[in-house]
Order: structure tokens, then sequence, then C-alpha cells
């Protein structure tokens, strides 16, 4: 949870973005995120994103629901509460196969919602930094981090020099933890953001 | 140097033929030891086996038809880069259609009841449940439904097929493309109808439920679709891959497979949907008129078929087809697509014996030969349809959309 600074340009077109992602990168610059307006396909590949693992989580959710239902039930029916329904075997598992789909179901749906909140660093009242509020409207907001080797004004410069249309420098917080952002009241007393209407 | 217009492959050529060649000798055999017989079991075998293949083969390459209509109505444009691909297995239709009523002449003509049982009139008589059902089964409705049924899918298709051959004439202005649209659409949704009033209900009933007459499961026709369809978009998988390795297709990326490799995926679990459903409302009831269809296949002489069928068609494709490399990668998706078309050929198999050869069956020279002509009869129609139209629809409206189709 340090607070890091960061090197913003926005872009107004998906054709300057592009060259710019691949510029920026060769440049060697560290590029923390890009915000835009909807999903912009290939934009992750040009960024160099890995695949997300969120599939695999998901799936050992749902093995989780189905290894829950299933030695819930059979506990219960077999052993703890055990009932005749009907004549069928204790141990009916096409009875319960629907609940155990159910279950698996359940869990990976959920399991995934709450993993997919985590990645994206979204929770109840968590306030988030946000880089530019036309990212949300028109913009195309690329933010590059800046390490202690990155020279400040060269990479405005870059950034400039590669179509964007704004360039501004900004103090953000990395990381999230419930309400860090209310404890740090500084960070919103000075308040970095330009919107242009 | 994009490759236009298909010319069938040498090594194609000689699969065709060479399955062709053993179909051909496999059936001469099975007609004279088998379908001239006195024995009953060989004969009865000799029928059911043809019934299955010719059902099968015919309804999967209608399922292409299909593919191709649900997608016009659903007005999807990704798949217009391969789509000369399910319309040329769905071209077989109308050959399979003589076939199929060749078989049920023979099957109906021949008196073989041990396929039908309706089909005996003194049977019928002293039967109360084959009575009731006797406006249902009976020779003529059966003949006169299936010859409207696969009259209407060889005749929509061809109009569907005609349609799209349009695509090849010239650019479109807005309005040729919106009417081109338009009707596609039009034609598209009688035929879905069609298909949800034959395949989707009826048909199934007549042609292979009505082999176990006195049971009936509203699930039937239902399974019978998933299970066809599943392996006819496996079939247009095989084609998709072996055009591409080929240097045809060239617009059709893995983007596209990915999509079809989704629907392969997807359709494997709504027929194991089905598959278990069916079973699993007979089994709670346990009336012994409906548990009669799975005492044989789950504790007699079918139980290693019926398991196998499982896991063949519903834990590989799910287990294999989950992550997105396998269905972006050519040879796992022609592994799980020539896996399905055979597990689903086995499905059909033990749907249609148990009712008429019961524990006498056999999977021998007879079963894999008439594999084999029809895969010979699939690939020779089929491939012969690719080389008649250009292989990309050149002024589509929707051609874009498929050029950049992303998942």
């Amino acid at each position: 949870m340090t607070i890091k600074k960061f090197v913003v340009g926005s872009f107004d077109d998906e054709a300057v973005l592009f060259p710019a992602v691949k510029k920026v990168r060769k440049a060697g610059y560290k590029i923390h995120d890009i915000y835009t307006p909807f999903p912009v396909h290939g934009l992750d590949g040009a960024m160099g994103l890995r695949d997300t693992s969120l599939h695999t989580a998901g799936f050992i959710y749902g093995l989780t629901g189905l290894t829950t239902a299933l030695s819930f039930i059979s506990w219960v029916l077999t052993r703890d509460w055990i009932q005749n329904y009907g004549g069928k075997p204790h141990f009916s598992l096409p009875a319960w196969i629907p609940i155990m789909f159910e279950l698996t179901v359940l869990f990976s749906a959920v399991g995934m919602v709450l993993t997919f909140c985590y990645l994206c660093q979204l929770a109840p009242f968590v306030k988030k930094h946000h880089f530019h509020l036309r990212a949300t409207d028109d913009l195309f907001v690329m933010v590059i981090e800046c390490t202690s080797k990155t020279n400040v004004q060269e990479a405005e410069a870059f950034l400039t020099a590669a179509g964007a249309q704004e360039v501004n420098v900004q103090l953000a917080e990395t990381g999230w933890w419930l309400g860090r952002y209310d404890m740090e009241k500084k960070l919103f007393e000075n308040k970095t953001e330009t919107v242009t209407a | 140097m994009i490759k236009q217009q298909f010319e069938i492959p040498s090594g194609y050529k000689k699969w065709t033929y060479g399955l062709l060649a053993i179909g051909i000798v496999a059936f001469v055999a099975g007609f004279i030891f088998l379908g001239m017989s006195k024995d009953e079991h060989d004969q009865t075998r000799f029928w059911a086996v043809l019934l299955q293949n010719s059902l099968y083969f015919l309804m999967i390459c209608n399922a292409a038809m299909f593919f191709i209509c649900a997608l016009t109505l659903g007005h999807s444009g990704w798949q217009i880069t391969f789509r000369r691909v399910p319309e040329a297995i769905s071209a077989v239709v109308p050959v399979f259609s003589v076939v199929a009523l060749l078989v049920f002449i023979g099957i109906i003509m021949g008196h073989q009841h041990h396929i039908y049982h309706w089909i005996d009139k003194d049977a019928v008589a002293n039967d109360s449940i084959l009575t009731w059902k006797k406006g249902f089964l009976n020779p003529t409705f059966f003949f006169i439904w299936t010859i409207i049924t696969v009259g209407t899918w060889s005749l929509v298709g061809r109009k569907m097929r005609q349609l799209s051959r349009k695509a090849d004439e010239g650019p479109m202005s807005v309005e040729e493309a919106k009417k081109y649209t338009w009707n596609s659409t039009v034609w598209a949704a009688i035929f879905i109808v069609a298909f949800a009033l034959t395949t989707g209900s009826t048909i199934p009933w007549l042609w292979l439920m009505s082999i176990d007459a006195h049971w009936y499961s509203t699930m039937y026709s239902w399974y019978t679709f998933a299970s066809t369809f599943v392996s006819g978009l496996a079939l247009i998988a095989l084609y998709i891959v072996f055009l591409k390795n080929h240097g045809y297709l060239e617009y059709t990326t893995r983007e596209q497979l990915h999509d079809v490799g989704k629907f392969i995926f997807a359709f494997s679990i709504f027929w194991t949907y089905l598959w278990f459903s069916q079973f699993m409302l007979i089994w709670y009831a346990n009336i012994p008129e409906e548990t009669i269809y799975f005492k044989t296949r789950l504790q007699g002489a079918y139980r290693g078929i019926f398991w196998f069928n499982f896991i063949v068609n519903f834990v590989a494709p799910i287990l294999i087809l989950m992550t997105r490399g396998s269905k972006r990668n050519y040879a796992v998706m022609t592994f799980m697509s020539v896996l399905i078309i055979l597990g689903h050929w086995l499905d059909f198999y033990q749907m249609v014996m148990p009712g008429t050869l019961g524990d006498h069956f056999t999977l021998g020279w007879f079963e894999w030969g008439t594999l084999a002509l029809f895969l010979g009869m699939t690939m020779f129609f089929a491939g012969r349809a690719l080389t008649k139209a250009p292989m990309l629809p050149k002024y589509h409206p929707y051609l874009k959309e498929s050029l950049i189709h992303h998942t």
C-alpha cells in the first residue's frame, strides 16, 4: 500500500493508442494499466497481459461445491439422519445429482464474482483513485508507473510524442485495503484530476 | 494466393473410395449372409444396423442445416467465412433421405416386425397399448409423415443454399442487402419451424422410439436432437480443420474454430442434461413399463456400451474441451470431433439395438462396415457439394463481421 508516482497520458483514438502502447513498451516503461470507456479487443494482447486465471479459479470452486454437496448429502442421508424415501437405497446418487449440480454452479458463480472483485480491487467502501474521469466516457487513459530510474519529464515528453492529448503526473496509492483511502485524507486534498468538458 | 474453389485433394479421395469400398463389400456381404438369411436374428441385425446408420447420418447432415438456420435467425455473422462447409454437409440430406426411405420400405414392406413391433397386425389387435397408438403408429401415417419430413428438409435446405449462392453474384446495395437478409431470415424461420415439428418432436418418436412401441419418453426427441446436433457440429469442425490444413478457408481463424468448439462443449453438456433427465424421472417414479427401457441398458447386456457412451460423450468433452487452448487447437479439436461422432454413433446403436436384437447383439464386421459405408457416402457427397460453390460468400452482408470476429 505505498503511494507511487504515475505518468498519465490520455488518448482520444484507439488507432493512436495501439501504436503508442507498442512504443511505450518498447521504450521499457512499465504500464500500470490502461483505462478505456469500453472493452477494446486485442488491447490485452498488445499490453502483453497474460490470460486471466479466473476460469481456473472457477473450476476449483465448482469442484469444491460438488464435493461439498456430495459429502454433506451422503453424510446426512446415510449416517446422520437415515430415512426411507419410497424404498430407494439410502445412497441414491441420481436423486442427488441435481443438488450437486446446483451447488457446483452456486460455488463457482459466487466464488468467481468475489474473485473478480478482488482482482479488480473492488469492494464496498473502497474508494478507487480515478486517473482521469473521462476514462469512463471518451478517453483512453494510459498510466505509466514510475520506478526509481524513470525520468518523469522524459516520460511525459514520450507520451506527448506518442500522441497523447493530455499528460500529467499523479500520485496514487497502489494495492488496496478496506477503507484505506478514507484514512489517507491528504491524497484527496490536492486534486490532480483535470476534467475538461 | 487464396484458394477460392475447392478441389478434392487426393488424400480425401483415397479415404472416400477406401471407406466406400469397405462399406460396399460389407453391405453386399451383409445382404447375402444376413439380409437373405433364414435366421430371424441375422435379418433383424441387417435391418437394425442399416436403420441406425441411415438415420444417424441423415440427422447429423440435417443438423448442419439447422446450424445455418439457427445462426441466420439469430442474425449472427461469425460463421460466414466457413458457412459453405455446413451447406455442403447439408447437401447430403436428399441422398440420405432416399437411403432412409429405402430402409423403411425394406423394414415395413419386408415385414421386419422385430424392428417395428407395431407393423405386426395380429400383435397390435391383441395389445391394448398398441391398439390405442394405432392412429399414430401405422405404415400409412409413417410413410406420409416421413416423406413430408425429408421432403421439407431437402427442399427448404436447397432454398437456403440457393439464397447463399446469391452472395457470390456481386456487391449488394444497402436495400438489396436488407432484402437479402430478410429473405434468408424468413426461409431460416420456416426451416426451424419444420425442424421443431420433426426432429424436435414427432420424427424420433416414429423412427426410433417406436422400436420400443410400448414405451415412451417425452424427452426422447430432444435427446435425439442433442445427440445429432453435437455430432453435426463435430463434423463441421472436422471439415474446418481439414480445409484449413489444405490451404482453404483463409479467413476462418482460430476464433471461429473456438466458437464451434464452444458449441460442441455446450451441446455435449446439453445432451448429458437430457440423458440424465430422461433417466432420473424414470428411475424416481420406478414404474415397470417405464423402467423396462433402462433395465436392458443398465443391468442387461448393454451395460458396458451404456457407460462407455456416457464417458465418451460427457466426461471426455467436459474435461478436455473446457479450456480455451483445447478449443483453439487443431489436433485436440480433431480428436474430440472424431470421438464425439463415434460416441454418438454408439449412442444411436444403444438406442436401436436393445429393442430389436435384445441380448443377441454383435458389434462386428457388419456394424463397422456399414459405418464405413455411410462415412464414405457423407465424404463423397459433401466433398462433391463443396467443389460446386466458392469457399467464401464474397458479397454476403455479414462477411465483415466474420472477418473481424474475435472471441
